[in-house]
């Protein structure tokens, strides 16, 4: 097995969080001890509900956010020793919504050509040059490049986004909810063209979505977050064949596939939502958890091994 | 017996732009009909026709509105507004933005009752109450007391979706009610949807993006494409054997857990949803379309291709079953 490209250790980040005027500041624990490795290549997806914490696990990664505590390595080398610069160089971001994450005043070539230009040692010919191959990469013509980001559709946009990561050829990218914004014939367009740089270009990839069914369709791994911790992770096809943990298959069986005559399943989840704010003691999923039992309120559960991953429930731990 | 909603040939346009461009829809007492499609394509629009909330700048024509056997469309602005909230009932994506942020959730809910039927107060909040605790709100005291920030996505939209109950509506227009929501809470709405409309027996129009909701929601599905129905049929029979191109390109578009290998291309339409002018004539989809010929360009027969299964398309009924044979 190759290096990995992605490995976080111990990963952690707490926000203050003021509620009022005079309220003492509340924590809020968004990432809680995360630690993993995205072998070179490989696609990590990582699922939850929102406020589970994905992407501020993605920004962390990014360098966007410092962490509270713990370590991000990239190709081996901690991303806190780099300079922004040698940052860009090896990691990149697409998010979720193609309307905000592009400037509307700039023209499409030079928001693809500013990762090139903030390096500030590309010349003006390579810089053109590296856009029209990036553009053509993702299917944009030089034509569109001389457009404003208004003047494209959702999916063109999402193409931009994607040059623009391509643009400084990083070897990871980081897709936060990359087609949540887009229809399905779009994001069905978005997802082949992933899945095609991927392979042409060696990348590895971290996936955040909150699409069950798109993750299953891209990720080689899946971890599942829940409050802050990754409560269980393996490969996708054994997640998806055999999940292990309660809020895996809860999970799972909220994924509404389009099969006429199955109904609406019930997920068992109870109306009690997740607060970051106010994490539960023990298991923190415990309250919604349709098979807690006496334990689980009293004591966090271990981390226990499987075949290709791990799992933290006490259900798996005495089976196990 | 006439349907509980029925519309044919409504158009709704807004200066240049055919947003939509002679629906037929029905909705039975009693039956949840989807309304399917990509953005853009007029299925909102559509809704707020059926309601008379249409935006200033829009015209609607129709050669049929119908609710419950009346003539809808010349209702006065008066008259619809009795209609609506009471009779016929709405709720939107968004629940954030159609609550009012400033009024408690409790004070929002009995203006309801109280404007269209009288009720006093305590009546109207004994009824809210009620109804809290009908989708499934544990607490209902508690909550009637709160301001719509201070509830969770899922908790608001069952508070919308109490809130359109409250005068017993006889249809439901849901605009992507669950579009907002986790996936946990999507499937809890849904469900508590479904066994509302048993119990109740509500007409439901479900408009969604989402074909998993489709499949698993609806009695009847209408596809829409640049502003008009493309292929209607019942659920089981349009996912068995869908017959318009743009249908078969939406259904190949979604991946499904346990069906498409992981890496294998999904299927995909290319280009994108065109607009379309007042008076445009032929298929507004051949641009985009693998099975686009000539015929295309005029006029186009509304075919059926099994009893209750139309289709707006020139190709023959079952040239998909051949293709594939």
């Amino acid at each position: 097995m190759s290096a990995p490209a992605i490995e976080v250790r111990g990963l952690r980040r707490v926000f203050n969080v003021r509620q009022g005027l005079f309220a003492a500041p509340r924590q809020v624990l968004a990432v809680d001890d995360v630690s993993f490795a995205v072998p070179a290549g490989s696609v990590l997806g990582v699922v939850g509900e929102s406020g589970c914490g994905k992407s501020t696990l993605a920004r962390l990664i990014l360098g966007l956010l410092p962490p509270s505590a713990g370590d991000v390595l990239v190709d081996g080398k901690r991303l806190a020793d780099m300079d922004r610069r040698a940052r860009a160089r090896l990691i990149q971001p697409v998010f979720q919504d193609p309307f905000s994450s592009l400037n509307p005043r700039r023209r499409v070539g030079d928001i693809v050509a500013m990762p090139l230009v903030a390096q500030g040692d590309v010349d003006r010919r390579e810089t053109e040059r590296r856009v029209a191959e990036a553009l053509e990469r993702v299917g944009l013509s030089a034509e569109q490049g001389t457009r404003y980001p208004s003047q494209l559709s959702g999916g063109q946009r999402q193409r931009v986004a994607i040059a623009r990561a391509l643009v400084l050829r990083p070897r990871i990218v980081v897709c936060d909810e990359p087609t949540s914004a887009l229809d399905v014939s779009v994001q069905a367009q978005i997802l082949n063209l992933l899945a095609e740089l991927r392979t042409d270009l060696g990348l590895t990839y971290l996936f955040i979505s909150h699409n069950l069914a798109v993750v299953e369709h891209v990720a080689s791994e899946v971890a599942v977050m829940y409050l802050g911790r990754i409560v269980e992770r393996n490969e996708s096809e054994a997640l998806f064949r055999e999940p292990r943990h309660p809020y895996t298959r809860a999970l799972l069986a909220s994924v509404l596939t389009p099969e006429p005559g199955l109904g609406v399943p019930d997920v068992g989840l109870g109306d009690i939502m997740p607060d970051p704010a106010n994490i539960p003691p023990g298991c923190r999923f415990h309250p919604r958890c349709p098979q807690a039992f006496d334990r689980c309120p009293r004591e966090a559960p271990r981390t226990t091994l499987i075949p290709g991953g791990f799992v933290e429930c006490h259900l798996a731990d005495a089976a196990g | 017996m006439s349907s509980l909603l029925e519309t044919r040939g409504l158009r709704v346009t807004f200066g240049g732009t055919a947003a939509v461009r002679g629906t037929a829809l029905t909705v039975e007492k009693g039956e949840t009909h989807c309304l399917v499609g990509e953005s853009g394509c007029g299925k909102s629009v559509t809704a707020l026709a059926i309601m008379g909330l249409l935006a200033k700048g829009g015209r609607r024509e129709a050669d049929v509105l119908s609710f419950a056997g009346q003539d809808i469309r010349n209702l006065s602005e008066r008259e619809m507004s009795r209609l609506r909230g009471d009779r016929m009932a709405m709720i939107f994506q968004e629940p954030m933005t159609s609550l009012n942020p400033a009024y408690t959730v409790g004070s929002q809910m009995t203006e309801v009752l109280r404007r269209h039927r009288n009720a006093t107060r305590a009546q109207a909040v004994d009824r809210a109450a009620e109804l809290l605790g009908r989708v499934g709100i544990t607490a209902p005291g508690l909550r009637l007391g709160q301001y719509p920030h201070q509830l969770s996505g899922g908790l608001r939209q069952r508070v919308m979706i109490a809130m359109a109950l409250m005068c017993d509506p006889e249809l439901l227009i849901a605009d992507e009610p669950t579009t907002a929501l986790d996936v946990t809470v999507q499937a809890q709405i849904l469900r508590l949807l479904v066994g509302l409309q048993k119990d109740l027996g509500l007409g439901i129009l479900l408009i969604t993006h989402d074909l998993g909701i489709v499949a698993r929601i609806a009695d009847r599905v209408s596809v829409m494409y640049a502003g008009e129905v493309v292929e209607s049929a019942p659920t089981a029979e349009l996912f068995a054997a869908p017959q318009h191109p743009y249908t078969r390109g939406l259904l190949s578009c979604v991946p499904v857990p346990g069906k498409v290998r992981r890496d294998e291309k999904l299927g995909s339409i290319p280009g994108v949803v065109p607009r379309i002018p007042p008076g445009f004539v032929g298929c507004a989809f051949r641009d985009r379309c693998a099975q686009a010929h000539a015929a295309c360009t005029g006029t186009i027969p509304r075919r059926e291709a099994a009893p209750g299964h139309e289709v707006l398309c020139t190709l023959p009924p079952g040239w998909a079953g051949k293709a594939a044979a």
